[in-house]
């Protein structure tokens, strides 16, 4: 039984997660047996961290343990093993350059260093303004055919030049 | 030879094994040695640690031999080449980030990857880069956390899942940077949670309380009995000269498999508090001074005996925590001296009908019969607080699918999932368990003013659960042993246990609860339960002021007696009150005319009688402080100056001999048959009733006074609990201040919000400083929001003892 023991306490999920999390979770939840709740922990992190400017506080980790009836620290071991997951406050613009193999050979390293230059952070930093963050060293997306490629904010964008960067990020808020 | 035996041949040696075991298994039931730092036979395999890797004939690489299924016929090298070079590969990928700190290690000595690394390790590594740390996160008073240390075993995370119950530990992060611990800062609060020091193979977790205090080469291991409750688990300590350094777990399947709970691990560091009793006192106008032992043993002698006629106004407490000689001698002494008043049952209120309590309460099976249940019902017990390793037994049975379930006054923590869980007032449980017997078809034509019973569908699946279970158990704990109805709910859970042809199960509530009846410390049964002439006053009445002069054996009563504000006025009126004790409590410093100290656990010979009926004994392993004596000796010398003949005993095992002479045809059975009438009894009108618990670390006083186990998550307990709607009601809010007023007195708590607790139940602990002014654990009670904190209990210094010697 992983199940959070009656002596430790825990949020009520719903003090904690919005209400548009909370019926996107119960919405996951449907997916799976009721004895497997557990099995939707990575899709409630996702909605968790989504409602939180792109990070999972302790707080809304206890929620979604309660939420799925897990342990809490069952919760924190997912959040802090996947690399999708942001334990610390991080800048509202998610900047994930890809610098994986394909995207390396088309020269990524230029455009992490046009980055790094440009915001005066290192990958797996935040601007100081909260504005802009660095993922760090992002995984293939599967996007090899364009590139150099990075994802903001979930979107793609492929065959990425310095300028080409600029012009992205500049256009961010 | 059966179906499912096969052999194997390891090293030349041809073995025989079970289809379906591990090779680890087989080769350490042949005494092979192969090395490991995650296998561990009370746990999962994890098989992460590559240590055990071991050349099987046929198979294109070494295989971890806790992995490994045995096969018919395999052929296995643990010492080939090729098995050595994967082992010692093994071995120089964990020592690369392990820190070489082990002079500064508590675990350097006793270590695991110490061991094998002198075996396994090379002398030099090839390693030149930096090594990993890891920055450690308090986890609470009683383990100390190094992770640097740490091989990622996950040991302690599977114990946690496991044997405990409660996953606290987890492995956080990923490849290099994956660590061991609670992720955030936290204290652990499993009540067994110390086991994972032991499992620990390196010095991640130590144990706090001894940190850097000796080396283990310099202690010397002794074998005991841990007297804190009714498993009487065993354990080694660890001596450093007279001091006690470590409790630690001695392997016995039948008792504590290979744990132990964290009041057994930590109790000792109550050991030298300062209330410890190191000389005699006796009572010089309102002070008690330090004496010689002579002077001491007169006072006491001519306190105890008496004018003829005036026998009966003498009465004798001892704490159910004493050791089984000085329970047999204190009730010897009392009765020598021509009176029946002898009692142990300190948190009990309701005697009523003791011909049906049986010779001695006990578990009616073994303790390992617990793992093996299909159904129970625990009726007033939190037993995993209570009886923490029974309670990892019937976790055992939870989790292969018993229908465990449970009437309590509160919804008590469990580490498995109850099958039904019924959660009322105190005052309703008689209620409760009376619809599962009348569901069950029970006899209950002894139990008068009953109403027709509301049988629920949930009452009738508990029936059905008990009935249908082939191994079924009702238990009765210690919430039930301290309620006001005890011998109705006993006799209820009599008759449905008859009805569901379930064991009963009366689980002792404390360490030598099932001793002292056999010793005879009841006012109403002789030692081995022999009748006697004339039955003497219970605890209750003894503590009610009807005894004009009082002996204590181990007795705290603020905290021990069932209601502390009686015991208090009792004792301010006595004519003599002599105190056997290790220690002096604020209310016997008061009120006491001599004080005998005497040594505690670990420093003298004592005997425990535990839940299944196991007599275990246990010796001084090191030497009570100053004039501290063994009881059965101060019992000796005290009879020797009271005239009384019979106590020349040379040893306390002759002792021991002599009770078990007067138990050698006890036949034990909890289904007694008396023809006693029972009174259901009624709910109470109340808006409010207190209920309680001795919390887990105030049962006895080494506990109370182990300082670790008191700044312990469960050691912090002087609260008074209501639900989300009792707040309201009460108007106040979690942390302020409500005065709580019963029978006159009062006391102020910081109310807490507890929704396990059922509506109009204020839950108010005993045992506590805090609410020893307080009367009947189980009773009305008013309460009112308000009141003056009070700060934090003096408990190193006591009043009324004059500290220099005359």
């Amino acid at each position: 039984m992983s199940a959070a023991p009656s002596d430790v306490t825990l949020p009520n999920p719903a003090d904690v997660l919005n209400e548009h999390s909370m019926h996107e979770i119960d919405e996951w939840m449907t997916r799976y047996p009721d004895d497997q709740k557990q099995s939707a922990v990575l899709a409630a992190l996702s909605i968790a961290q989504h409602q939180n400017q792109g990070w999972l506080s302790t707080e809304l980790m206890d929620a979604v343990a309660a939420k799925l009836e897990m342990a809490p620290i069952a919760v924190y071991e997912v959040a802090s093993f996947y690399s999708m997951f942001e334990t610390e406050p991080v800048g509202r613009h998610n900047v994930a350059i890809c610098t994986n193999i394909s995207c390396m050979l088309m020269g990524s390293d230029t455009i992490v260093e046009h980055c790094e230059k440009k915001f005066g952070i290192k990958l797996g930093e935040s601007t100081p303004d909260g504005r802009i963050f660095l993922k760090v060293e992002e995984e293939c997306l599967a996007a090899c055919a364009g590139g150099p490629m990075m994802q903001v904010n979930h979107v793609y964008h492929t065959d990425l030049t310095p300028e080409r960067v600029d012009e992205i990020l500049d256009a961010l808020d | 030879m059966s179906d499912d035996t096969v052999t194997i041949t390891v090293d030349g040696r041809t073995l025989p094994a079970k289809k379906g075991q591990m090779l680890i298994e087989v080769t350490d039931a042949a005494g092979i040695n192969v090395p490991r730092f995650c296998y561990h036979k009370k746990l999962s395999v994890a098989a992460n640690c590559r240590m055990c890797l071991v050349e099987v004939e046929k198979a294109p690489k070494p295989l971890p031999a806790c992995a490994t299924p045995i096969m018919p016929d395999m052929v296995v090298h643990t010492q080939s080449t090729l098995a050595r070079e994967a082992q010692q590969g093994t071995m120089e990928f964990l020592l690369i980030n392990h820190p070489l700190d082990c002079p500064i290690c508590d675990q350097g000595g006793i270590c695991e990857l110490q061991d094998v690394a002198m075996g396994y390790g090379q002398s030099a590594s090839q390693y030149t880069e930096g090594k990993r740390v890891v920055f450690d996160k308090y986890i609470g008073p009683l383990i100390a956390t190094e992770m640097t240390r740490c091989i990622h075993c996950t040991r302690c995370v599977r114990f946690g899942e496991e044997i405990a119950g409660i996953r606290e530990l987890g492995a956080t992060g990923r490849g290099e940077n994956v660590r061991i611990g609670t992720y955030i800062e936290k204290s652990v609060v499993s009540e067994v949670s110390g086991n994972v020091i032991d499992i620990c193979p390196v010095g991640a977790l130590t144990a706090r309380p001894s940190r850097y205090s000796a080396r283990a080469w310099e202690l010397r291991q002794l074998p005991s009995v841990a007297p804190h409750d009714s498993v009487g688990s065993n354990i080694s300590v660890f001596v450093d000269g007279d001091t006690v350094n470590q409790v630690v777990p001695r392997e016995n399947e039948s008792v504590n498999e290979v744990w132990i709970s964290d009041r057994d691990r930590f109790s000792y560091q109550g050991l030298k508090h300062a209330e410890r009793l190191t000389a005699p006192l006796v009572r010089e106008g309102d002070k008690l001074v330090p004496t010689d032992w002579s002077s001491a043993l007169a006072r006491a002698a001519a306190l105890l005996s008496s004018a003829p006629g005036k026998e009966q106004e003498l009465a004798t407490l001892a704490s159910p925590s004493s050791s089984l000689e000085e329970l047999y001698l204190a009730q010897k002494l009392t009765r020598g001296l021509g009176s029946a008043n002898i009692d142990h049952r300190l948190g009990q209120s309701d005697f009523s009908h003791p011909d049906a309590d049986p010779v001695m309460p006990w578990l009616g099976m073994q303790l390992n019969d617990l793992e093996t249940l299909n159904a129970a019902l625990l009726v007033g017990s939190n037993i995993r607080k209570d009886q923490p390793i029974a309670a990892l037994r019937l976790r055992k049975s939870a989790l292969a699918g018993a229908a465990i379930s449970l009437i309590n006054p509160k919804r008590v923590p469990l580490h498995f999932e109850a099958a039904e869980e019924i959660t009322v007032r105190h005052d309703r449980m008689v209620e409760q368990l009376h619809a599962v017997a009348v569901a069950a078809g029970a006899d209950l034509s002894a139990l008068d003013n009953a109403p027709n019973a509301e049988v629920s569908v949930q009452h009738r699946r508990i029936a059905e659960n008990l009935k249908n279970g082939e191994r079924a158990a009702v238990m009765v704990g210690n919430l039930a042993a301290a309620h006001p109805a005890r011998s109705t709910l006993l006799y209820l859970a009599r008759q449905l246990s008859r009805a569901t042809d379930a064991t009963l199960c009366l689980l002792p509530e404390r360490a030598n609860t099932a001793g002292a009846w056999l010793a005879g410390a009841v006012p109403h049964r002789g030692p081995g339960g022999a009748s006697v002439d004339t039955s003497g006053m219970d605890a209750a009445a003894a503590f009610a002021g009807n005894a004009k002069r009082l002996l204590l054996l181990n007795v705290e009563p603020d905290f021990d007696a069932a209601n502390p504000a009686a015991a208090a006025d009792s004792l301010r009126g006595a004519e003599g009150v002599v105190v056997l004790s290790a220690y002096l409590s604020p209310t016997l410093a008061e009120s006491a005319h001599v004080v005998l100290p005497l040594a505690a656990f670990t420093e003298s010979f004592g005997t425990w009688v535990n839940a299944a009926g196991q007599w275990q004994s246990a010796k001084g392993v090191v030497a009570p402080p100053g004039e501290a004596r063994p009881g059965w000796k101060v019992f000796r010398v005290l009879a020797e100056a009271l005239g009384l003949d019979g106590f020349g005993f040379d040893s306390p095992e002759a002792v021991t001999r002599e009770l078990q002479q007067a138990c050698t045809s006890i036949e034990l059975n909890n289904l007694v048959d008396s023809s006693a009438r029972h009174d259901f009894g009624g709910a109470s009108g109340s808006d409010w009733l207190r209920s309680g618990e001795t919390p887990i670390y105030r049962t006895d006083p080494v506990v109370r006074r182990s300082m670790p186990l008191q700044k312990a998550t469960d050691g912090k307990q002087a609260f008074a609990s209501v639900n989300t709607s009792g707040l309201a009601a009460l108007g106040v809010a979690e942390g302020e201040a409500l005065t709580i007023e019963q029978g006159g007195r009062s006391c102020v708590l910081p109310a807490k919000l507890d929704d396990s607790l059922p509506d109009g139940c204020l839950w108010v602990p005993a045992g506590l400083h805090a609410t020893a002014t307080l009367g009947e654990v189980f009773g009305e009670v008013s309460a009112k929001a308000g009141g003056e904190l009070p700060g934090e209990p003096a408990t190193t210094s006591v009043p009324h003892v004059a500290t220099e010697a005359v």
